[in-house]
This record gives C-alpha cells, sequence and structure tokens, in this order.
C-alpha cells in the first residue's frame, strides 16, 4: 500500500473524529442552556441529568482527536501546539473546568459553590466550542510559522516550528473566518442541544421553551453556515506540487478542491439537506427525529469540509510567513509503517462505535426500574 | 541566549511535573479502587446481599469524584507535549503519538462509556450488565495506564527504532519491540501494582477511620479484609517488579541508578544503603565521601543490580570516565566510554545530519552516503552532542537519591501494614487496637508520598534526557518565552489547588457520609 494512501485514510479519520466531535459538541450548547433556557433549579436539573452521562463522550472525542493528530501528523502537533500556544492552552483551561464540574457541583464541601461550577459550564459551552472553532478554522487560514528541520544541528537553539509574532495563536482571533467558524461551532453545539432537549427531556416547560428558541436558533444556525461555507470558498489555499512539494497559492482553493473531487461536494450537499431537513422537521412537524436528522446533517456537512482542508495536495497548515514551511499530508504525516500499524487498530473503531451506541441507547431510552436490581 | 533557554527548560520542566504530579494524585487510586469496586460488585451479584452494594456504591462515589480530576490533568499532559515539547513531539512523534491514538480508540472510549453504566445503569439495566461495566470500566483505567506507561518506557530506552536523516526524526521499526520491551513490562507492572498497593492502603486507612469512630463496623472490617488481602498481594508483586525494574535500569540507564543510590565511585561488591544522608555541597569528580552518614548492606547493589554479590557497579564518576558496561537500545552489551568523547561523538553526528541535508539540496549522493554512515555509527551518542559539560549527565542526586530510599522503605512498611490488617481483621480483633487504626488512618498520606516519590525517582533520575541518550530537555522544548510558561504555570497551580482543595473537601464529606447514605 502507498504511503499516499495511508496519509489519506489518516486524514479522512481525523476528519471524521472531528466531525464527530461537533455533533457531540451538544453536550456544552446544553450547558449555555443553563443560562440562557432553564429558568428553574428543577430545569437546570434536568439539563444536567441529561447531559451528566454523556460528557465524558465528548471529551474523549476531543483526547482521541488530540491523540489521533500527534499519532499520524506530528508536525502539526508539533508547529501549531507549541506555536499557537496561547489558543490551545485558553482551549485546554475551557475544557479541564468542565471535567470536574459534573462530578463536583452539587456535592458538599465543594468549596467554591455550585453556581461557580454552573459558570464554568456555561463556559466552557460557550467559549470552548468558540474557541475550538477558532483553533479549527486556522486548518484555512494558517498561522505565522517559520518549521526547519534542521534548526536541529543548531545547539544553542535547536527549535524546528517557531512562531514569528508575540501572541502565539491568540492572532487567530484576529481573522473574521476563524471567528466565523467559532460561531458556526457554537450555533451547531446550540441547535442540536435544544434538539436534544426537545427529544429527551423531562419537563415540558423546558422543552416548550426549547421548541420556541430553536425556531430563532436554527435558522440563523443555517444562514451562519452557509455564509460559512461562501468565505471557505472564497479563501487562498496553497498547493502542493505531488512530485516536489512545492507550494503555490491557489485562489478558490476549497472551491476547487470541492468541484475536482466531486464526492466531498455530494456529501456536504446531503449533509445541508439533512440539517434543512431536521431543523424543519422540528419547526413544522412534531420532530420525532429532528435530532438524529440534523446530527447527521452536521457530520455529513463537517466532515468533506475537514477533507477539502488537505485533501487534493492541498497545505491543512499554511504559513502566513513562509508559504514553504506549509504543512501537507505529504510532509507532516508519520512514516509508512507507524500509519500502518495505526491503520489495523483503526478497524476495532466500528467495534468501539457498536458499543457507544447500545449504551447511548440503553441510558438514553430504556425507562428507568423500580428499585433498580 | 542560554540563560534564557535555561529559564524556558526550567519553567517548562516545571509545568510539566506539577500537572503530572497532580495527576498521579488521582490516578493510582482509580486503578486499584476500580479493580476492589468490581469484586465487591462480583460478591453481591453472587450472593444478592444488600450490604455489599451499598458498599459497592460507597467507594464508587469515592472512584467519581478522583477520575474526574484524573481526566482533567490527563487531558493537560496530553497537550502539553505539544504545548511544551514541540521539538520533542516531532522527534519521537512517529512512536509516540502511537501509543496515545491507541489508548484514545482502545481505552479511553471504554471507560468514558462503561462509567456512564457504572453510574447511571443501576436501574436500567441487568445486574450482569451492570457488573460486566464495571469490570470494564476496571479493565480500562488499567489499559489507559499500559499505553502511556509503554510510550514512557520507551523514553527510557528507545527500542524498536531508527533516526531517519531524511525526515530529520525517529520512526517505528519493530511495533513488539516498543510494547513488549523489558522495561515497558516492568514499568507498566510495578507502576499498575503501585496504584493496586495505595489503594488498598487507602480503602484500610479510611475503614480504619470508622471503627476509630466505632461506626459502620461490619463495612469497615468487610472492607478492610478485602483491601489488605488485595494490598498484600500487590504490595508483594511490587517488590518483586521493582526489583526487576532495578536489574533494567543497572543494564540500560547505569547513571540513573548511581543517583538513586548517591554512588560517585564504584566497584566490586558494592554496598547498599538502607539509610543514610549525603553532603551537602557533593560534586562528580571532587574526590570527597559522598555519605555523611549510612546504614547499609555489605555487597547488596551488586546483588541487587546484578544478582551477584562481587558484580561490578559504576558509579557517577566511572560513567563519567567511560569505566562502566550498559545494554544498548538494541540489546547489546556495550563497554561505556568517557563522557567527552560520547559529547565529541555527539557532535559529529549532529554535524553529519547537518551535512547530510546539504549534500541532499545539492543531490550530492556520494556525499549523502558518507554523512549517513558518520551519522548511523555515532546516532547512540546524538543527544550528548546539545551538553556542553560533562556534569550536565548527571541527574540531581540528592532528590534521586531520596525519593529512592523512602519509597524501597515505605515499600516495605506497606507490606507489613497490610499484612497486619488482614491478620487481626480475621481474627477480629482489629477494631480494639486502636494505636494501628490510628497508624493505618495515616499511612494513607504515607501511601500518596511513596508514589510520587516512585514517579520522581523515574523521571529526575533520567535527566538531562527526555529520551535516554538522544534527546536532552534544553533540544525538545518549544519555542516560546520562558515569561509565557510561566505565567501558564502559576494558572495551572492556582487551578490545581483550588480544584485540589474542593476534591479533597468533597471526598471527606463523602467519606464522612459513610455506606448507609449510599442506597
Amino acid at each position: 500500500m502507498d504511503i499516499s494512501i495511508l496519509q489519506h485514510y489518516w486524514w479522512a479519520l481525523v476528519s471524521l473524529l472531528g466531525a464527530l466531535l461537533v455533533f457531540l459538541l451538544f453536550v456544552q450548547g446544553g450547558q449555555t442552556l443553563l443560562f440562557f433556557t432553564a429558568k428553574t433549579e428543577q430545569q437546570k436539573n434536568a439539563i444536567i441529568n441529561l447531559l451528566g452521562h454523556k460528557w465524558g463522550l465528548t471529551f474523549t472525542t476531543l483526547v482521541t482527536f488530540g491523540g489521533a493528530i500527534f499519532a499520524s501528523f506530528p508536525l502539526y502537533y508539533s508547529t501549531s501546539f507549541g506555536g499557537a500556544y496561547w489558543l490551545w492552552i485558553t482551549v485546554l483551561l475551557l475544557f479541564v473546568i468542565q471535567a470536574v464540574s459534573y462530578e463536583f457541583r452539587d456535592k458538599a464541601g465543594n468549596l467554591l459553590g455550585q453556581t461557580t461550577y454552573d459558570t464554568f459550564l456555561f463556559l466552557n459551552g460557550l467559549l470552548g466550542t468558540v474557541m475550538l472553532g477558532v483553533a479549527v478554522g486556522t486548518f484555512f487560514t494558517g498561522g505565522a510559522f517559520i518549521v526547519n528541520k534542521m534548526a536541529l544541528t543548531q545547539l544553542n537553539a535547536p527549535v524546528i516550528s517557531q512562531w514569528t509574532n508575540g501572541w502565539h495563536g491568540l492572532d487567530a482571533l484576529g481573522h473574521p473566518f476563524n471567528i466565523l467558524m467559532g460561531a458556526g461551532v457554537y450555533l451547531a453545539a446550540s441547535t442540536l442541544a435544544l434538539l436534544f432537549v426537545i427529544k429527551w427531556a423531562d419537563n415540558s416547560e423546558l422543552k416548550a421553551k426549547a421548541k420556541k428558541q430553536v425556531a430563532i436558533v436554527g435558522p440563523i444556525f443555517t444562514l451562519g453556515f452557509v455564509a460559512l461555507l461562501a468565505y471557505l470558498f472564497c479563501l487562498t489555499g496553497f498547493k502542493a506540487d505531488p512530485t516536489t512539494g512545492i507550494l503555490t497559492a491557489v485562489p478558490h482553493k476549497y472551491l476547487h478542491n470541492m468541484i475536482e473531487l466531486l464526492w466531498p461536494a455530494v456529501i456536504l450537499l446531503m449533509g445541508v439537506v439533512l440539517v434543512l431537513l431536521g431543523l424543519s422537521s422540528q419547526v413544522f412537524c412534531k420532530g420525532k427525529y429532528s435530532f438524529w436528522l440534523t446530527s447527521a446533517g452536521v457530520v455529513l456537512a463537517v466532515f468533506p469540509i475537514l477533507l477539502c482542508a488537505a485533501f487534493n495536495n492541498t497545505a491543512y497548515f499554511a504559513s502566513t510567513v513562509d508559504m514553504q514551511s506549509s504543512l501537507t499530508l505529504q510532509n507532516s504525516s508519520s512514516s509508512y509503517f507507524t500509519l500502518k500499524v495505526m491503520a489495523y487498530v483503526s478497524l476495532l473503531i466500528p467495534f468501539v462505535l457498536a458499543y457507544i451506541a447500545y449504551v447511548w441507547h440503553v441510558l438514553t431510552n430504556r425507562p428507568e426500574k423500580e428499585g433498580g436490581y | 541566549m542560554n540563560t534564557l533557554l535555561t529559564a524556558l527548560v526550567d519553567w517548562s520542566r516545571l509545568q510539566f511535573a506539577l500537572t503530572a504530579m497532580c495527576h498521579w494524585i488521582f490516578v493510582p487510586l482509580t486503578l486499584g479502587l476500580g479493580v476492589m469496586i468490581a469484586i465487591m460488585e462480583t460478591i453481591y451479584v453472587r450472593t444478592g446481599n444488600d450490604f455489599w452494594k451499598r458498599t459497592v456504591k460507597f467507594w464508587m462515589r469515592i472512584f467519581g469524584v478522583n477520575f474526574a480530576f484524573g481526566v482533567a490533568t490527563g487531558l493537560i499532559l496530553e497537550f502539553q507535549f505539544g504545548t511544551n515539547w514541540s521539538n520533542y513531539s516531532w522527534f519521537v512523534g512517529d512512536i509516540f503519538g502511537a501509543p496515545l491514538a491507541i489508548e484514545g480508540i482502545l481505552a479511553f472510549f471504554m471507560e468514558a462509556t462503561f462509567i456512564a453504566v457504572m453510574f447511571f445503569g443501576w436501574n436500567k439495566v441487568s445486574k450482569k450488565f451492570h457488573l460486566l461495566s464495571t469490570w470494564l470500566v476496571a479493565l480500562s483505567v488499567n489499559l489507559s495506564a499500559l499505553w502511556i506507561l509503554v510510550a514512557n518506557a520507551w523514553m527510557q530506552y528507545p527500542a524498536g527504532m531508527y533516526f531517519n536523516p531524511d525526515t530529520a526524526r525517529n520512526e517505528m521499526i519493530d511495533f513488539w519491540a516498543v510494547i513488549f520491551s523489558p522495561v515497558a513490562i516492568n514499568k507498566f507492572t510495578h507502576t499498575v501494582l503501585s496504584g493496586f498497593t495505595l489503594a488498598a492502603v487507602f480503602v484500610v486507612g479510611v475503614s480504619a477511620w470508622f471503627l476509630l469512630k466505632k461506626r459502620e463496623v461490619a463495612f469497615a472490617m468487610k472492607s478492610t479484609k478485602l483491601a489488605a488481602i488485595f494490598g498484600l498481594v500487590s504490595a508483594i508483586l511490587l517488590a518483586i517488579t521493582g526489583d526487576g525494574s532495578a536489574v533494567q535500569v543497572a543494564q540500560k540507564q547505569p547513571m540513573k541508578l548511581a543517583a538513586m543510590e548517591g554512588l560517585y565511585e564504584g566497584g566490586n561488591g558494592v554496598k547498599i544503603s538502607a539509610i543514610g544522608i549525603l553532603k551537602p555541597g557533593k560534586q562528580p569528580l571532587d574526590g570527597k565521601d559522598a555519605m555523611l552518614f549510612d546504614i547499609s548492606i555489605p555487597k547488596g547493589l551488586s546483588f541487587l543490580a546484578y544478582g551477584d554479590l562481587n558484580a561490578y557497579v559504576a558509579g557517577i564518576d566511572d560513567i563519567i570516565k567511560g569505566d562502566y558496561h550498559y545494554i544498548d537500545r538494541k540489546g547489546e552489551k556495550k563497554q561505556g566510554i568517557p563522557m567527552t568523547e560520547r559529547m565529541e561523538r555527539g557532535r559529529l553526528a549532529i554535524d553529519a545530519l547537518k551535512s547530510y541535508q546539504d549534500a541532499k539540496e545539492r543531490s550530492n549522493a556520494a556525499a549523502m552516503q558518507e554523512a549517513k554512515v558518520i551519522l548511523e555509527e555515532n546516532f547512540d551518542h546524538f543527544g550528548y552532542g546539545y551538553l556542553k559539560n560533562p556534569k550536565e549527565a548527571v541527574p540531581p542526586v540528592p532528590l534521586t537519591f531520596y525519593t529512592f530510599h523512602i519509597m524501597i522503605l515505605l515499600g516495605g512498611f506497606f507490606i507489613i501494614l497490610l499484612l497486619l490488617s488482614w491478620w487481626w481483621s480475621r481474627g477480629g480483633s482489629l477494631e480494639k487496637r486502636r494505636w494501628f487504626l490510628h497508624l493505618s488512618l495515616w499511612s494513607i498520606a504515607l501511601a500518596y508520598i511513596a508514589s510520587q516519590c516512585g514517579w520522581i525517582v523515574a523521571e529526575v533520575g533520567r535527566q538531562p534526557w527526555t529520551i535516554q541518550d538522544l534527546l536532552p530537555v534544553s533540544a525538545a522544548v518549544s519555542g516560546v518565552k520562558a515569561g509565557t510558561v510561566q505565567t501558564t504555570f502559576f494558572i495551572f497551580l492556582t487551578m490545581f489547588i483550588v480544584l485540589l482543595i474542593a476534591e479533597v473537601g468533597i471526598m471527606l464529606r463523602q467519606i464522612k457520609k459513610g455506606p448507609e447514605s449510599s442506597q
């Protein structure tokens, strides 16, 4: 098997994990409902009870997303994490406060009080999703870095990847596309959270309020997503020569990727249709399957967008200061052997997805037995 | 420039050490407690006795509080490999990243999925499925440990790889050599058993508190008996794997062994210190005595390291002079060479890498081949090329020495403590021995001290290396300013202190509630 196939396989897996992560961020969206939707303690508890056994899955997907990038594209891990230091540290802090909050919030002796932990959950839900979106946006807008592997031979300063400004990643907040991406991820999370609450919450007032809100947030998300796509298709990307690896700027690169590859465009279109179907079924009908239709739509829409960041010889992390330092699948991946070993391990993923789906079904849909066992 | 780099390296190390130590406060308890909870639930399912259900639910509450903080600090560690050690991430990402990804796919998802059943599934799933979930959680927390410990072991003994001059990094060539290296096997078993022992001492200590308060006597006695047996077996196996670890260190990291024993001048039939105090200000090659005071076992170190009372064990000075043997990363026994020569050969390797790339740019195949030969001949010394002084290859001896000895002494103490706990709980006389109950309670703190000391020995003892002999910390760090890392260090420190106080507060309240409120 050619290394290029493995590189593309692993980017596809990373993209799939990224798309599943955006779907699972409905947990984060749900946490913002604690302040935006729930008005009583009872309503807050209804939301917490719903999300309490789901947050771990989102958190694990984030960890595995990071681990998969580290394993398959270590130069990205090295360059982006080490360079865009403040951006990633901010994301990190916003997720760490979530991990303890579910367990600590209502326990006696928790030092900070329930309101503080609920605020942590809210901050994770709002800023965590936005900042994660901004970080993902840099797959398309790049960063101010230089890569020089031969710096390893400079005994006094052997740093391979250098960020060339003092903002260390906070400069990503200055790019409108990244902000739009951050807002898009948050809106997707909120929309899915509202649909989740409508489907499963055990509180009629909360459900009614969520129904009203989704009629507003859903269309904003749809319009925001269309604007994001339009912006994406206007961006200039870098194309790598498959033989020499030399990069050149190509206007509308991501639009070209969709058109030239075609099948990601078809998946994207299917995703958009499913999102529209899911939202309209909620607004205009009973919406029994709205959550699942919209979720499937989000996964199908995000997956090809992330694919096109790197497929078709595209630099998925462009350097804004030195084009030839930009990262491509070819120049940043792990070795053939490592990618192959991990590809064998990845064959277990369907099994993992199967038991996750079964446990989801059992915990979410099955009614409680009186007294348990 | 050098001062700035030193400050950056120091703050980066401090930040990583802070996070790792904080992580290791919570993880070992979950490793052992998870298994004990699964055993308790098995008894409940087999007997149908509600007493065991209450017992399981009580310990599960403690497990849950710990688990959350462990997850949070685990994420920080994963990110910090990239944010603070970016050169390292590239240099060894091809090997190190793979276990991390496998850990995510195989262990973390299992953990996150079945812990939800364990906590929220009591009234939704069958007895057997709940029990299976509890066992899967116990298995997955230990599986998580397996993969990260394989990665850590590889940093101590980089087997199964070669250096690719085209990509300027190490690449994996033998997956099985990485996961089944003798260092990895020992590290995994020793670390997991230390978690089991800590959890057992924790359960015995908490149960002792109930007995001192004359509350929940039946719960406390049964918990003690189970934990004491589990802990005793673990602690004995811990001592055996500890001996195995020492043998591996003697073969592969002789400098670490010398630091662990404060041994500067080695020889044949070397003693081992049982208790000792190092002379302050002692430096390598100064010819002065290392010990201010010690009680030692004659020929003990020679026997511990090589199974031979008269075996030669090298000291720090001997290693600097090149008078030692070691097992290299291909498993071959090698004669050591003087440190100054290793540094020269390291620079030769680094220069050869540069020459290789220069020749590649000029498309000069002959020059590339010539540079590659020099690089391969000297690659085992690559990391030494970054050192400026042979003494930089010596780890902080006092910290390594004292933590090693504290760990060993406490390890022995736990065997006695758990043996007596089991014996007296078996005979039913435990609750009358109040001095012993007080000792058991305070031993919880000692278990955490021993556990932290173990990691300090492992990590401080291998300084200055991130990858043994190949990459010192000074060449592994990210290109950020020391002030930036200093700022994030204090952010993490504040966060950890606040959350730690909250965590301990919650745990104490949960313990005080007792098992009766668990129904």
